[in-house]
């Protein structure tokens, strides 16, 4: 196990990581994908969509949360551009700002479960509607957590000098967690 | 003459139980693995051939027989097929594009661990009080949503964890083989000068990568309703079980050409190495692969003729269907040509790679038939279907990962396997696969149902020849096991290039290094340049 030809790396090269998170997101959208045509397929189908009594989801309330995720994709966008440009201080900032506005994103979903006049057992709006936002929140929980351990990173002294990939993966899985989310509140409160 | 290569690398025994992130060692784990659990998929089917001896039932009870066609289904594709083709795929790809390893070493290995919990998840189900899954691989609902046992841990909430698990290992190992042959390849080694296996690879784990997640999707929700009272798919309320069905083969029916794919990856490998001829057509062969991914895709609902399916989406997807033949039948021609007037040597790989093509063509021939949805709905649900698929799993795929292990055998351990032996087991495995699964067709045309444990009395003929066969497969598995346990530990050293092969993992030592390459070669021509100079280059020596 000596010589020049063992020096074994266990560790991806940065551009792998470019190369392979986007795939990941790719297939990772497909589940996304089965749930929304699932939903669709189920909706047409039964045109008494909701449980009686209920006329409709709280749309304003879903719309205010769908702004916050959309600008935290912006805020996401200046906070590479920060660390692109070497301006350290700024991209924690904008960094952090962004995981604060998930969190924001996150707590205004659990508001919106708790207030839910009909539950997981409903009939298919029930179970569709938890499915989704459900499974969006999961992403948006993970997106959190990413977001705060690259924040620990970046206090590592000299840590992008070799580039930061992970940051860039962290910052493209934002922007996915965000389109998702848009696409499923057309689907969901708008139709 | 053997002369030891000094560069050559044992790997220690200790490794293969550790979680090391060389693709190398992975590679023998997965193969190692998956044949442990071919072993039990392969119990599992031989005692319910044992039950179809006889038309009553008399060995296993009815909901045992279904836990056994249900598990033997689900451990044959998740555990054996698909992890045996990672396990040669781990090893081959990045010695076949002059890689050092791929691309995440360390996510490869947690792909790996992930393999032994879902078999460890389904075996333990057998010991719940409510017995294994029993809806049969696909897990229909209303079936398999209805949980008789009323237990929150049942064998179908087991199954689908299991297959959960197993969809996110396969995820892993897709992003992984894709960025590894899209960014790792050798300088000069193109798409173009790629051995078709890394086609064949890649264009599988871009199925699994764009296909899997739909089947990920439909097991959440099934979950749901099995565990969690919603009904997504019941058709007791307003939920619809139709969507679980496109969902499942939108995933399942690629899982086909993900598990065959490969298989014509190796025939590809070995028919030139054993008739000394270029590939025929290499390029077509290699596009080919994509074409039937392609394809491959939008097929889907042939699957589901007999399930209320509308009459344009019929006719779309029998056409669809019969156009997978179109690039699948110019792999055959292709083999073919290469074995004309070639200087053909009959060794084990080339009889598994031949005797699997033979297979193969009647499983496509057979695979057409049914792709018309006249003639589908009549073999619907019978043993015709299970005849077909198995000529395509076993007939086609196995036999291709037979040969596969046997050609590769010298390079992964510097060792000889015994040809006696080894010409045994094809024997074994090419009459019992025959006498196994041909009488299914037959069989299956008279009527008789799959999934059923006792049948009329008049297909009691074509039945215990089947299980005869079933038999005889058992068995051939005994020469294979002796030959790799006592090769690997005994047999002759050889050369770094026994089969004077002229792929790039034949230029290296046997066992590689742990590096693979001392130096990165560079590529200058297609592959199977057999009877021309040499392909590569290092500085200016060609190897």
């Amino acid at each position: 196990m000596e010589g020049p030809i063992n020096r074994h790396t266990s560790e991806p090269a940065e551009d792998h990581l470019s190369f392979g998170f986007p795939v990941f997101l790719l297939s990772e959208s497909i589940v996304f994908v089965s749930f929304f045509v699932t939903y669709a397929i189920l909706r047409i189908k039964n045109p008494h969509w909701f449980p009686p009594g209920v006329s409709g989801l709280d749309i304003p309330k879903a719309a205010v949360n769908t702004v916050i995720l959309v600008a935290s994709s912006i805020v996401i966008h200046f906070a590479e551009r920060a660390l692109s440009r070497h301006k350290l201080i700024n991209f924690r900032r904008l960094w952090l700002l962004t995981a604060g506005m998930g969190i924001i994103f996150l707590i205004g979903q659990a508001m919106e479960w708790h207030n839910m006049p009909f539950g997981l057992n409903a009939g298919l709006a029930g179970a569709t509607f938890y499915l989704l936002t459900g499974f969006h929140g999961l992403h948006v929980l993970i997106g959190v957590i990413l977001l705060l351990l690259m924040y620990r990173r970046s206090l590592i002294p000299n840590n992008y000098q070799t580039g930061h990939s992970g940051v860039d993966a962290v910052a493209l899985f934002w922007h996915f967690v965000d389109v998702i989310w848009i696409i499923l509140f057309f689907l969901l409160y708008i139709w | 003459m053997y002369i030891e290569d000094k560069n050559s690398h044992q790997t220690h025994w200790k490794e293969y139980f550790s979680f090391s992130s060389d693709h190398k060692v992975i590679g023998v784990q997965y193969l190692v693995t998956a044949f442990i659990f071919f072993l039990i998929g392969g119990l599992l089917a031989m005692i319910v051939r044992a039950e179809l001896l006889t038309p009553q039932l008399n060995i296993v009870s009815r909901s045992l027989y279904n836990g056994l066609f249900t598990m033997h289904g689900t451990i044959m594709i998740f555990l054996w097929i698909l992890p045996a083709n990672l396990g040669l795929a781990n090893y081959l790809v990045p010695l076949m594009i002059g890689a050092r390893d791929m691309a995440f070493p360390k996510l490869n290995a947690i792909a790996f661990w992930q393999i032994p919990v879902v078999g460890i998840l389904l075996l333990l189900s057998f010991f719940l009080p409510s017995g294994t899954a029993q809806a049969g691989w696909w897990s229909y609902p209303p079936v398999s949503i209805q949980n008789p046992s009323g237990q929150f841990i049942n064998g179908e909430f087991v199954w689908l964890l299991a297959i959960a698990i197993s969809g996110v290992s396969s995820i892993m190992g897709g992003v992984n083989f894709v960025t590894t042959i899209v960014q790792m390849r050798a300088p000069g080694m193109t798409y173009f000068r790629m051995p078709v296996y890394v086609w064949t690879v890649l264009s599988a784990q871009l199925l699994q990568l764009f296909c899997l997640p739909a089947l990920t999707g439909a097991a959440i929700m099934l979950l749901f309703d099995l565990s969690f009272g919603t009904d997504f798919f019941s058709p007791f309320s307003n939920g619809d079980p139709i969507i679980y069905q496109h969902l499942f083969w939108f995933y399942s029916h690629p899982a086909v050409y993900v598990m065959a794919l490969p298989a014509f990856g190796v025939f590809s490998e070995v028919i030139p190495a054993f008739a000394r001829k270029p590939l025929f057509g290499y390029k077509v062969v290699a596009v080919s692969s994509f074409i039937i991914a392609i394809v491959g895709t939008f097929v889907w609902v042939h699957h589901m003729f007999a399930s209320a399916t509308p009459n344009w989406m019929r006719i779309f997807f029998m056409a669809s269907t019969m156009l997978v033949a179109v690039p699948t039948g110019l792999k055959v021609f292709a083999w073919v040509a290469t074995l004309w007037q070639g200087k053909i040597r009959l060794e084990t790989p080339m009889l598994f790679c031949l005797g699997g093509i033979v297979m193969f063509l009647f499983a496509g021939i057979t695979g057409v038939m049914m792709a018309s949805a006249p003639f589908d709905i009549h073999v619907n649900n019978t043993y015709f279907v299970v005849g077909h698929f198995h000529y395509v799993v076993f007939g086609t795929v196995t036999m291709a990962i037979y040969g596969g292990i046997y050609f590769w055998f010298p390079k992964i351990t510097g060792r000889m396997y015994l040809e006696s032996w080894g010409k045994l087991h094809f024997w074994l495995s090419f009459i019992g696969a025959n006498l196994n699964f041909f009488p299914m067709h037959p069989v299956g045309l008279q009527g008789m149902l799959r999934r059923v444990s006792s049948y009329d009395p008049e297909f009691t003929g074509w039945n215990v020849l089947a299980s005869l066969g079933a038999f005889l497969l058992g068995m051939s598995t005994l020469p294979f096991i002796a030959n790799m346990i006592s090769s690997s530990l005994r047999g002759h050293k050889v050369s770094n290039n026994p089969w004077n092969s002229t792929g790039l993992e034949w230029t290296i030592p046997s066992p590689p290094p742990v590096e693979n390459f001392e130096e990165i070669p560079t590529i200058t021509t297609e592959p199977y340049n057999y009877g021309e100079p040499s392909r590569f280059s290092i500085d200016s020596r060609t190897i």
